[in-house]
């Protein structure tokens, strides 16, 4: 699945930073990012909470807030740089062949327009629809999403709706245009299992018949298990790993992905008093050390990992799984 | 049980009415939550599932009298909650809190976070103007974030720093019952294990009680004492937490637990879930009898016609299913 070839990317990212001008000074949130999507492919993305996902998922569409700005890097979608792309040619990728599920649907859905108009809004400067069909459409895609009596619902506001309901609404307007690239952020937080696992389905269904490709960004490790095809795991605004899926939980290389693989809970563990994690906290945008971002928590750190930054380089021998860890590096070659 | 619960939840009602049609010509009633009952004990961990829609929320926002109640009674030391209007409600809200599924929605943004966590302890004389800024770190701490945070509005937080912002500010007025609402679901796996942790830990040293809204069955499974299964608006099954994940009762309960995801791509790639068939219906209009039997697999013709009795199939296992007996013993 994974194409190394580059004109089968769909979205190619190269060395994106992003920093905040803040009252303690600029910080780096995002520091030199490589991320790309090959067509079809799902990219799952994790990390913890605060490493830049949604910031880094944003500057793509330039839709940053105030004070913070892409310093550095370039992100190609279809062959074009959406960095440099006039504003006009942006906003008809927005939300057209690039769908967005954004993290909080409370702040991004518009708490006086019912959900039905929202869906259609899309379908109308996108895709040039009448209303009547925008409305039609809308149903369907509340259908898909799982929403009971969705010809009802069409007229429901925002706090009307559970928040699960509110997540499926934001999943609907990403996948109403039938995207060539959907990037979703959290879309499933607070969605019950098996309605999970129905959205989990519909993505696959648009991706085997759209061919559509997707940029997944997920706390949940086994929700990521069962969808993507390589996962990328970001720590401190960079990518210290980048697998296939397998392999990334066969053989999880980094100290950092395998803390996080250890503190989950699973269902066929006996409930135990508590639960393994993490110790210590990330460092904060401007506050990183030197070295290994990580090594003030990693259990394995070296003499070295407190001066060099480790590069994300290949781990295994046919080069699809790569880390940036000096201990992974050498144990590559050790083998 | 003989000794007193905390709060007794005795056959709530909440019903929503809304508008339909294109120019709202038509209004229609939400059964968000129908004929609940239930008791929270002191001390314990009480967990609801349940599909996305079902009531979950409706239920802890019920509870907590934020929604008016359509029918039923909530006691709380002696006191039915549903019958205080605002400002007779006041003398609770401290014993009383809640952390939202909408973190946006709880803060100001206005305020920093400092001040979001330090109004309710000067609110409730929690805390000298002197000590606050240590309380206020303290608190900070405990949820993972760097003291630094106090001076930062909401919108300078990231998804997950938020939701802890809120368990920080909903900590400060040392209440005896915290409403949960998917508290943990933003978060990430190592800050989800700190944070359960601390819940855990703040339950021992306080014998706090928390209802705890989760989609998660494994968190669930860790953090409970007892666990109740919700389904379109009335609870399908309730039972202690062992008791529900070995041997559930309720067919809904079952097929629930069969569709929960493992961290195992091979695993996941092969496995067969019991899809539930059929539509989930509106609660805008449930199904007669059990509002379970347009999906359930062992559905038969009294399902449609009669409620299932809500009654203990063993003791302390609670289920509303026709086809499961009730205990003799
Ligand atoms: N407007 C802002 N001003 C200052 N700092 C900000 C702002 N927005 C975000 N940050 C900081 O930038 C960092 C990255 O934020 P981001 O929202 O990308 O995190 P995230 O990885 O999406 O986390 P989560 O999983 O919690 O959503 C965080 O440390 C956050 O506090
Ligand atoms: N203010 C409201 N007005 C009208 N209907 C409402 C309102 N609040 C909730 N509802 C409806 O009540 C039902 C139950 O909603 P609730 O938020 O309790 O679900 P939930 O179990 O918490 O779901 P989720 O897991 O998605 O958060 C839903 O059908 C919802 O649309
Ligand atoms: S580079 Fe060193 S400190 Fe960083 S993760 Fe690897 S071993 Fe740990
Ligand atoms: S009462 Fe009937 S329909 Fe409802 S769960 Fe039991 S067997 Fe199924
Ligand atoms: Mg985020
Ligand atoms: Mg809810």
């Amino acid at each position: 699945m994974t194409a190394q070839n580059t004109r089968e990317r769909l979205l190619d990212v190269k060395g994106l930073s992003v920093e905040i001008d803040g009252r303690g000074g600029r910080a780096v949130v995002v520091d030199g990012i490589d991320l790309h999507v090959t067509r079809g492919e799902t990219l799952g993305v994790v990390g913890e909470s605060g490493c830049g996902k949604s910031l880094t998922m944003l500057s793509l569409m330039r839709l940053l807030p105030n004070k913070i700005k892409v310093t550095k890097g370039s992100a190609d979608f279809d062959g074009q740089d959406l960095q440099k792309m006039s504003a006009r040619a942006l906003r008809k990728v927005r939300g057209g062949d690039i769908g967005f599920v954004f993290q909080d649907p409370m702040t991004s859905l518009n708490p006086v327009m019912k959900v039905g108009d929202q869906i259609c809004e899309p379908l109308l400067y996108h895709r040039g629809m009448s209303r009547q069909d925008a409305r039609k459409r809308a149903v369907e895609l509340l259908r898909l999403v799982g929403i009971p009596g969705p010809e009802e619902r069409l007229n429901a506001y925002p706090h009307e709706l559970s928040g699960g309901m509110r997540q499926r609404v934001m999943i609907a307007i990403g996948l109403a245009c039938d995207p060539k690239l959907l990037i979703a952020d959290e879309p499933t937080t607070a969605l019950d299992v098996t309605i999970q696992a129905q959205i989990v389905d519909l993505v696959k269904q648009l991706r085997a018949k759209l061919g559509m490709s997707v940029v997944w960004i997920t706390h949940d490790l086994a929700l990521i298990a069962g969808l993507a095809d390589r996962v990328v795991v970001l720590y401190a605004g960079t990518v210290v790993e980048d697998a296939p899926v397998d392999a990334l939980f066969a053989n999880p290389s980094h100290p950092y992905t395998r803390g996080l693989l250890a503190s989950i809970p699973t269902l066929s563990d006996a409930p135990a008093a508590r639960l393994s994690s993490i110790g210590g906290t990330p460092p904060e945008p401007g506050r990183r050390p030197p070295g290994c971002p990580f090594a003030p928590r990693c259990p394995v750190a070296m003499d070295i990992c407190r001066k060099e930054v480790p590069k994300l380089e290949p781990i295994s021998s046919e080069g699809s799984h790569r880390a940036a860890c000096f201990a992974a590096h050498k144990a590559l070659k050790a083998a | 049980m003989n000794v007193e619960p905390l709060l007794k939840v005795e056959n709530l009602v909440k019903h929503f009415h809304v508008r339909l049609g294109a120019f709202g010509e038509r209004t229609a009633t939400v059964h968000a939550l129908d004929d609940v009952s239930l008791d929270i004990q002191h001390g314990e961990t009480l967990s609801l599932v349940g599909e996305s829609g079902c009531g979950k929320s409706t239920t802890g926002f019920t509870i907590l009298n934020l929604h008016r109640a359509s029918g039923g009674r909530v006691i709380y030391k002696g006191q039915d909650l549903t019958l205080l209007d605002d400002k007779h409600m006041r003398p609770f809200r401290r014993d009383l809190q809640i952390v939202f599924q909408d973190p946006y929605s709880t803060l100001n943004p206005r305020m920093t976070v400092g001040e979001a966590i330090g109004e309710p302890m000067l609110f409730h004389k929690l805390a000298a103007k002197t000590e606050l800024n240590d309380k206020i770190a303290a608190l900070l701490q405990d949820v993972g974030l760097p003291s630094r945070f106090a001076s930062r509005y909401p919108h300078e937080l990231s998804g997950g720093q938020r939701q802890r912002v809120v368990i920080a500010r909903a900590l400060a007025c040392q209440p005896k019952f915290i409403v949960c609402d998917e508290a943990i679901s933003a978060l990430d796996v190592s800050i989800q294990a700190q944070i359960i942790n601390l819940l855990l830990d703040l339950q021992e040293k306080y014998g706090l009680t928390y209802l705890f809204i989760a989609h998660d069955l494994a968190v669930v499974r860790h953090i409970s004492t007892r666990v109740g299964v919700m389904y379109l608006g009335r609870l399908a099954e309730l039972a202690p937490r062992d008791a529900l994940f070995e041997a559930p009762l309720h067919p809904y309960t079952k097929a629930l637990l069969s569709a929960v995801p493992e961290a195992d791509p091979v695993r996941e790639r092969n496995r067969k879930r019991q899809i539930l068939e059929g539509d989930v219906p509106s609660p805008l209009n449930p199904p007669t009898g059990c509002r379970f039997h347009t999906r359930c697999p062992i559905a038969a013709d009294i399902c449609a016609k009669v409620v299932p009795e809500w009654k203990a199939a063993r003791p302390g296992h609670l289920v509303a299913c026709h086809a499961v007996n009730s205990s003799s013993a």
